[in-house]
């Protein structure tokens, strides 16, 4: 081995270790060390957004369809009744389910629910 | 130098081995400190990698013949982009090139992470580690690219085939495609580790996915295209081994992307989305094994290597362990909907999934089956062309027709009204096209008559999605026409993406149906001086011609060529002798015409000491809509893979509602 190889090869070792081993040089003795993770109430909260995010984008597909010409009026209806069910079934458990305080999201991060479901 | 890049690819192994058993215990533990460390490690082992590629790229740069693998794939006369491109034309340089794209796209992956893939990369770090651990592991004790011997005055050069400019981007494109795959079969198996087999993980690598799959999908033209101007036998697609290996992993990865939507929307197919990512991945394997070990005759297998076993193994260990964590699963994975009805979108979208599968599978089956006749026999028996057109056909006209038909039903039920409101026109104008082209002669090749009724229903289709979405948003507000039809695209990428994929698609199946079932061929050995004829051309021998090149001597024939009695200009066909590679290569001579499509193709098969030539001439109609098609493939999937802010700012929205926020 040559000894710029030698060279680069001591410092890619070096450089490695170090970077691996940062998250413990750079907080030695944290307050937590938990990885997050969604506790259970969380996670139904999440399967619930899903249901609730699915059916609207349905809905709003639906509406699309029919607004082109894809669906007749007699298959919107029929699909439309049960999408808003599954909308307002999964609105009604989220809100059973919440029961402390949720932070509302700021401007850039988020929309409310009901801007979201305009074509 | 060969020691750096020998003891970067050790530090490679060490830091992937470190990322799967640190991530693995990370992951178990919920310890935070330690997850991020594992990833890191994947991050830094796209650093010593990187340093290991440059060390062989600057080998082959300086024709260092101590480098083995230096001297056994260039030679000095190689010109520059060529010895470049010899990084991935061996079977080493090309599994370290594997392992660059994996690490890089690891760290990649476990760098861009957001909050709420957290829980899920701490789970797809040891999963990747495993895999970058594996390849690392192939390239320090296998098949090393860093050994060395006593440099000899020239290298042995590179195959005279593989000396072509699609060479320099074929195999790094089809590789993008091969390694993508690996990302969502990470999250698959993170999702199925960790328990966590919400959307989340369907999220997070909806991206990759896309992006792996137009890379093999592009990699597979390119290399189709290769084979048409480079290999010299007239055609681009021969159901060769390795094209079929990578043709595999793209189908299972076409219906993974169709079968997502469905449970996206419905909530339906968890279970066979899983085993699709699951099987695209190990057909990616499948692929290289099959390029790298030498396993089958193949004009693409280059090389044979120890890495056979290593290979088979390694596929048998993904599958073994990705099936055990299905099975393990299962209650979390069952759908809480059903199929309403066998007339709706996702059942469309469910028989398109079937019939690519089913024909992935039977395309397995041909590859294989040489190797399983010879277990079982004693002698290997090859499938050949006609095995793979007539599945082509009985399972690839359905998937056409389906593709029109799909964006016509509704989710959920579809009503017969509305079929028959949503069909009449594309079905007329399929119908109208069918007969027009019978009355023109196009009857003569039934599956291709086919393929063109089939094609027309689905041009039609997306048409009238394009128009009537565009009307629908004009009639919601916006200002203009090209307003509407950017909004409608913008406010829809993946749907409206997937119709030009879908365009492109149809104008892949046009330009092989016209190229296979309507060409036309002519043969003829001519001495200076005389013609033949094919069709409405008119070739005429003018004269041999010899010239020096960097590395080889090529020997062309010149033809002037007619059409109906129009000149059309010249055209060269002949031989490429390469001198230090001592091996001979056709050079074909190929005239495009622009506005029909359609190829003239000439092969100079055999040049004689008295100057005559044995001709062999193709008149390949439509042919030139394959490459095109390309271009289109290209252009949907950047707008499917674009991103979308309404999306982003959706799941941004949805993390925040359960206190997650989704900043990185």
């Amino acid at each position: 081995m040559t000894a710029v190889a030698l060279a680069i090869a001591v410092f890619l070792a070096v450089a490695v270790v170090v970077y691996v081993a940062l998250p413990f040089l750079r907080e030695p003795e944290p307050e937590s060390d938990a990885l997050v993770e969604l506790d259970e109430r969380e996670r139904r909260r999440l399967e619930l957004l899903e249901r609730r995010d699915r059916a609207l984008a349905a809905l709003k597909e639906v509406e699309f369809d029919h607004r082109t010409g894809a669906l007749t009026d007699e298959d919107y209806r029929s699909l439309v009744g049960p999408l808003r069910r599954d909308v307002a079934s999964a609105l009604q458990a989220l809100e059973e389910i919440t029961t402390e305080d949720v932070p509302r999201p700021p401007e850039e991060e988020g929309q409310p629910v009901r801007a979201r479901t305009s074509t | 130098m060969p020691e750096l890049g020998s003891a970067a690819l050790l530090v490679t192994f060490g830091l992937s081995l470190y990322a799967l058993g640190a991530g693995w215990a990370a992951a178990a533990q919920g310890k935070r400190r330690l997850a991020q460390s594992a990833q890191n490690a994947l991050v830094a082992a796209f650093g010593t990698t990187l340093v290991a590629s440059v060390v062989l790229l600057v080998a082959l740069l300086r024709n260092d013949f101590s480098f083995t693998y230096v001297a056994k794939t260039t030679s000095r006369a190689l010109p520059t982009p060529y010895t470049i491109s010899a990084f991935w034309g061996g079977q080493e340089g090309s599994l370290l090139l594997w392992l660059l794209v994996l690490t890089g796209f690891a760290a990649f992956a476990v760098a861009t992470k957001r909050r709420w893939e957290r829980e899920l990369v701490a789970w797809v770090t040891p999963v990747l580690g495993a895999i970058c651990a594996f390849f690392a592991f192939l390239l320090v004790a296998v098949a090393s690219p860093f050994a060395t011997q006593v440099a000899p005055a020239d290298g042995a050069g590179m195959t005279p085939s593989l000396q072509n400019p699609y060479m320099l981007a074929h195999p790094p494109t089809l590789y993008l495609g091969y390694v993508g795959l690996a990302i969502p079969f990470a999250f698959a198996l993170a999702a199925l580790l960790s328990g966590r087999t919400d959307e989340r993980w369907l999220v997070a690598t909806r991206r990759w996915t896309l992006f792996a799959w137009a890379a093999l999908g592009v990699g597979q033209l390119l290399g189709a295209h290769w084979a048409y101007v480079e290999v010299g036998w007239g055609g681009y697609y021969a159901w060769d081994p390795v094209e079929n290996a990578a043709l595999m992993p793209w189908l299972a990865a076409t219906a993974f992307l169709h079968s997502v939507m469905i449970q996206e929307k419905r909530g339906m197919l968890r279970i066979w989305n899983v085993l699709l990512v699951i099987l695209a991945f190990s057909l990616s394997l499948f692929g290289t094994f099959l390029t790298r070990s030498g396993v089958v005759n193949s004009i693409h297998s280059f090389t044979q290597g120890a890495i056979g076993p290593w290979f088979l193994g390694f596929i048998v260990l993904v599958v073994a362990v990705s099936l055990a964590l299905v099975f393990w699963r299962l209650p979390l994975l069952r759908s809480p909907t059903k199929l309403e009805s066998v007339v709706s979108r996702e059942a469309a979208f469910l028989y398109n999934n079937l019939l690519l599968l089913a024909l992935c599978l039977t395309i397995l089956w041909g590859v294989v089956y040489p190797l399983v006749s010879e277990a079982l026999r004693g002698e290997a028996v090859v499938l050949g062309r006609e095995y793979y057109d007539f599945f082509l056909r009985v399972f690839g006209l359905p998937l056409l027709l389906l593709m029109g038909i799909g964006p016509l039903v509704a989710w959920r039920r579809a009503s017969l009204r509305s079929l028959v409101t949503t069909f009449r026109w594309p079905t007329l104008v399929a119908l109208a096209s069918g007969v027009i082209l019978l009355a023109l002669g196009a009857g003569s090749s039934i599956p291709g008559l086919v393929a063109y009724t089939f094609s027309a229903f689905v041009a039609t289709t997306i048409v009238l999605e394009f128009v009537r979405g565009t009307r629908a948003r004009k009639a919601l507000g916006a200002t203009s026409w090209p307003g509407a039809f950017a909004s409608l695209v913008a406010r829809n990428r993946r749907r409206y993406g997937g119709y030009v994929v879908h365009a492109a698609i149809v104008l892949l199946a046009i330009g092989i149906a016209g190229s296979s079932a309507f060409d036309s061929v002519a043969e003829a050995r001519l001495a200076p001086g005389e013609s033949m004829t094919i069709g409405a051309y008119t070739l005429t021998y003018r004269s041999l011609e010899e010239r020096q090149t960097q590395n080889a001597t090529e020997q062309r024939a010149v033809l002037d060529v007619q059409r109906g009695g129009r000149e059309l200009g010249t055209l060269e066909a002949g031989k490429n002798a390469y001198t230090v590679e001592a091996q001979v290569s056709n050079e074909v001579g190929i005239r495009s015409d622009p506005l029909t499509g359609e190829d003239l193709f000439v092969i100079a098969e055999q040049i004689d000491p008295d100057g005559s030539v044995q001709f062999r001439v193709f008149v390949k109609p439509l042919v030139n809509l394959i490459w095109i098609a390309g271009g289109v493939f290209v252009l949907g999937s950047v707008i499917a893979l674009w991103p979308d802010a309404r999306e982003q700012r959706r799941l941004a929205a949805r993390a925040y509602e359960i206190g997650v926020p989704a900043a990185r």
